[in-house]
């Protein structure tokens, strides 16, 4: 058991506990912050693999941006921000069993393919990748970033308020918004005034 | 290090992101737990890249297309909020259940 092995399960215990608390937290702004946790073990199995521009990509764009991102959608959707409730009992029963028989399968199917390999410590630095992306990938690049403004511009125009579009949740929020019994979103809902 | 536990790690995220999506109500939870589901895919590929070994893969494939599906999960929580923001401001809801217009 080498150095590269103890890493490794040290990032996916703290993992996999900090993933099951971003599902299991009743408090949404709690889940955000353990999903830092989650996505920054990430990062640093990226690192432990040799992919050291990768983990640093991770950790600008999503614990940088995403998260920040979410948490923006959090207030802006005034989502009860506070303990919320859980739903019924067969809607997470089944859910678990799902994800249960998910993992043993693949856990099984990963154990019987590679039950001795090894994988070197190889690092890739961060010109090599560099170098392969502005050469051999330089058209899917390009194409990757066309395709990032076209859906940020999208996002935009999804996000953007329209001329007399839909009811406006505000004017009638005193009587209207109701509260579902089994829901995530039981808190407050209701949003007052503006 | 062993080839497995990357991988098993990845598949406990990519359940842990299933039952997320699977049992949580709220939209923004949802987002989080597909976004759990993107980083568990992002850490096979780089996984399997390194198995391979710079030998078998000198284009680093795995890596490139870890980095594309890093960009398309970018794209996708910028339009999966501004799909949720829409919802709020004409359901005052950001329950999935409560988007069911198109039912039946």
């Amino acid at each position: 058991m080498t150095a590269q092995d103890i890493g490794m399960l040290l990032v996916a215990v703290v993992g996999t506990a900090s993933a099951l608390l971003v599902v299991a937290s009743r408090n949404v702004v709690h889940s955000a912050l353990y999903l830092v946790i989650a996505l920054l073990s990430v990062a640093a199995t990226f690192l432990l693999l040799g992919a050291e521009f990768l983990a640093w990509a991770q950790v600008l764009v999503y614990v940088g941006a995403v998260v920040v991102l979410i948490l923006f959608g959090l207030m802006l959707t005034r989502a009860p921000i506070g303990p919320t409730a859980q739903g019924n009992e067969l809607g997470r029963a089944l859910p678990m069993g799902v994800s249960i028989a998910l993992f043993g399968f693949l856990a099984t199917v990963i154990f019987l393919a590679y039950p001795t390999t090894d994988i070197a410590l190889a690092p890739t630095t961060t010109a090599a990748l560099g170098s392969v992306l502005y050469v051999h990938w330089a058209f899917p690049f390009m194409v990757l970033g066309f395709f990032l403004t076209v859906s940020l511009i999208g996002a935009i125009i999804l996000a953007r308020k329209e001329e007399g579009e839909g009811p406006d949740p505000y004017a009638d929020a005193v009587t209207e918004v109701p509260v579902p019994a089994e829901s995530d979103t039981t808190g407050d809902p209701t949003p007052v005034g503006r | 290090m062993q080839a497995v536990y990357p991988l098993v790690f990845s598949a406990a995220l990519f359940c842990v992101g299933v039952y997320g999506v699977l049992s949580r109500r709220n939209a923004v939870l949802v987002l989080m737990s597909v976004e759990l589901m993107l980083a568990s895919v992002t850490i096979n590929l780089v996984a399997f890249g390194a198995i391979l070994g710079a030998g078998a893969d000198p284009l680093l494939t795995g890596q490139v297309f870890a980095l594309f599906v890093m960009a398309v999960a970018a794209a996708e929580v910028g339009v999966g909020l501004a799909i949720v923001l829409l919802l709020y401001r004409n359901r005052a809801s950001v329950n999935i259940d409560d988007a069911d217009l198109m039912k039946y």
